[in-house]
């Protein structure tokens, strides 16, 4: 066992992993204040790695400003999505919303594949890479984490010290009393889902900077989402941080003892056995 | 029973199935039983399926696991051990039925989106682990000889008895599916679906009828899969464990409506359908997802009760016919 590499692989899987927690972040946010799990997160997802994509190949925009602009839509698709897909079926019973999250799935992956095709793409933009040693990181993954850390710090102010952000706690709180106490709550409930697709689109422009990727790539990243949520507690966004940085982490480390193609099996196992033993997730869920 | 038996909403329901069933056989078409096959295929999964989702109101994502691993492990006894048929389908359907059991034992104290994602982890790690196990061929999967066909009288004899097979698992499972809904096992599940707590203080085990449910529904599409994956001659991982097949057959109770028994049946029909008309036609088929999509939001947010729901509902005489 050679440890340069296992440190190099556990560094890796770190940065990794605080890109899958911004993804999770996102589905995180969404079921803690309205219940529903979003089915097109990974469509969202693949919605901002096609922003970032393309906003750099055709104006050459610096992949880094290109995600603001993808956020700002991500917020924007959410909003729509909101009102059009998930407000009336926002009290129904749980296959109600995870169908229309889902039919909303269905029509921009249609979409996306007829304008795009399925074939591979990637962001060929370099920032050098760092060697100490034996571990040898790109640039672009320092970025990823520094984007990461201030989209997290950023997402914690808002939810802590503006009003908007209290309304949405409130709201995911109980939604009753928040409307008695005067908080506009479907609107509050349209933005938090906007946060939530900002979040994932985010995520998206962040990993089209690392790897390459398909109009197909979202739905991967989504269902690791669903595996870093359950490690983190449903509805925790920084608990969705940190098991992104557990998942991200364990994907490093296992290849290097046994072959790459038992992570999905251990990753998986791993939670459904979190779930049935401890739903509320590692660090307990909130609402 | 025999009364009961003779009721409407069962043989209505029966009437659309032998009617798709029958029509390859008078015709003869192979053309016309392939499309069947996928049609009755669907048809048998979502009925299925009904009974945990529309019967006891518990979502899962993962129901074509139980259809996968019967599958793997039918195909596995044909290829490997060289039995016939009608026993691997057999052994397909007890296969899933134990997976069924240990699951319900272990997942079913879980609630709402809670199950549904263990649903999910649960056939996503599946399929990674039979990529993985070597006895089922790893990624590749393992393939039928042809010459496995000529022990039926040819592959188109073959095929013909998978068909016919099929039709009648798909009759079996309208009429389990009837049975539930009029049973007192099937109303402790209603109860279970409108409020746990509640049919638990009414005397329901809830626990052990939930299992028995999703047993139930597990059996028939582990028999399919077997069925399916002969015909097909080869399986491999991802097209046993298919999450979006799942969800389509989820689309389908709901389309048809969740909770009745003639409703996935109509829900698979109308589906598979509108699904083969995309795919075809030159307009649509580009963008036949979307075009799938925004119908199933239509259907959502605007008939959430599905076809038979709706019709249930807004003409009330249909209630003592419709079922």
């Amino acid at each position: 066992m050679d440890a340069g590499q296992l440190l190099a692989s556990t560094i890796d899987g770190l940065i990794i992993g605080l890109v899958y927690g911004v993804a999770a972040m996102g589905l995180t946010l969404i079921f803690g204040v309205m219940n529903v799990i979003n089915l097109a997160h990974g469509a969202i997802i693949m919605l901002g790695m096609f922003g970032v994509y393309l906003l750099f190949q055709t104006v050459g925009l610096n992949p880094y400003l290109a995600i603001i602009l993808v956020a700002v839509a991500g917020l924007v698709v959410g909003l729509i999505m909101y009102v059009v897909a998930v407000h009336r079926v926002i009290n129904a019973p749980p296959l109600s919303s995870l169908l229309s999250t889902f039919a909303v799935n269905m029509m921009i992956i249609g979409l996306a594949t007829t304008a795009f095709s399925t074939t591979p793409r990637n962001v060929n933009y370099s920032l050098g890479t760092l060697e100490a040693g034996p571990v040898v990181i790109t640039n672009s993954r320092f970025a990823a984490s520094a984007a990461v850390i201030l989209v997290t710090a950023g997402l914690y102010l808002f939810l802590y010290r503006t009003r908007p952000g209290k309304q949405i706690r409130a709201v995911a709180n109980n939604r009753q009393a928040a409307e008695l106490m005067g908080i506009p709550s479907t609107r509050v409930l349209a933005f938090s889902f906007g946060l939530g697709t900002m979040l994932a689109a985010v995520a998206g422009g962040l990993i089209a900077t690392l790897f390459s990727f398909t109009v197909l790539s979202g739905s991967t990243y989504e269902v690791k989402s669903f595996v870093i949520v359950v490690l983190g507690g449903l509805g925790n966004p920084l608990g969705a941080l940190i098991g992104g940085i557990i998942l991200g982490i364990m994907e490093g480390i296992i290849p290097v003892f046994i072959s790459v193609t038992w992570v999905t099996v251990i990753e998986f196992l791993l939670f459904v056995l979190i779930l049935v033993v401890r739903p509320q997730g590692l660090l307990g869920a909130r609402h | 029973m025999g009364r009961r038996l003779w009721h409407p909403g069962l043989y209505l329901a029966l009437a659309v199935v032998l009617a798709l069933g029958l029509a390859p056989g008078v015709t003869g078409g192979q053309g016309l039983r392939e499309s069947m096959f996928t049609i009755l295929m669907s048809v048998g999964l979502a009925s299925s399926l009904n009974i945990l989702v529309g019967y006891t109101g518990y979502v899962s994502f993962g129901h074509i696991v139980f259809f996968g691993l019967g599958g793997y492990v039918g195909f596995y006894t044909m290829t490997q051990l060289g039995w016939p048929l009608p026993l691997a389908a057999l052994v397909g359907g007890v296969a899933a039925g134990i997976l069924a059991f240990i699951l319900g034992r272990i997942l079913l104290r879980l609630r709402g989106a809670y199950f549904a994602l263990a649903t999910l982890g649960i056939l996503e790690a599946m399929r990674a682990f039979v990529t993985n196990f070597s006895p089922f061929g790893g990624s590749i999967g393992l393939s039928l000889n042809f010459s496995a066909y000529r022990a039926y009288g040819g592959a188109n004899e073959a095929l013909w008895l998978t068909y016919w097979i099929l039709v009648g698992l798909v009759v079996l499972t309208v009429v389990v599916s009837y049975l539930v809904r009029k049973s007192k096992f099937g109303l402790g599940l209603m109860a279970i679906r409108e409020d746990e707590h509640a049919a638990e203080i009414m005397g329901v085990r809830a626990s052990r009828a939930k299992t028995w449910a999703l047993v139930l529904s597990a059996v028939i599409p582990g028999v399919i899969g077997v069925l399916f994956f002969f015909k097909n001659g080869s399986i491999e991982p991802s097209d046993a464990f298919r999450l979006n097949q799942s969800i389509e057959l989820l689309v389908m109770v709901m389309l048809g409506g969740q909770g009745t028994v003639l409703g996935p049946v109509l829900g698979a029909f109308g589906y598979q359908r509108l699904r083969g008309y995309l795919l075809t036609s030159a307009l649509f088929s580009d963008i036949q997802l979307t075009i799938a999509g925004v119908l199933l939001l239509l259907i959502v947010l605007f008939i959430p009760a599905g076809a038979v729901g709706w019709l249930r509902r807004r003409i009330p005489r249909l209630k003592t016919v419709l079922e």
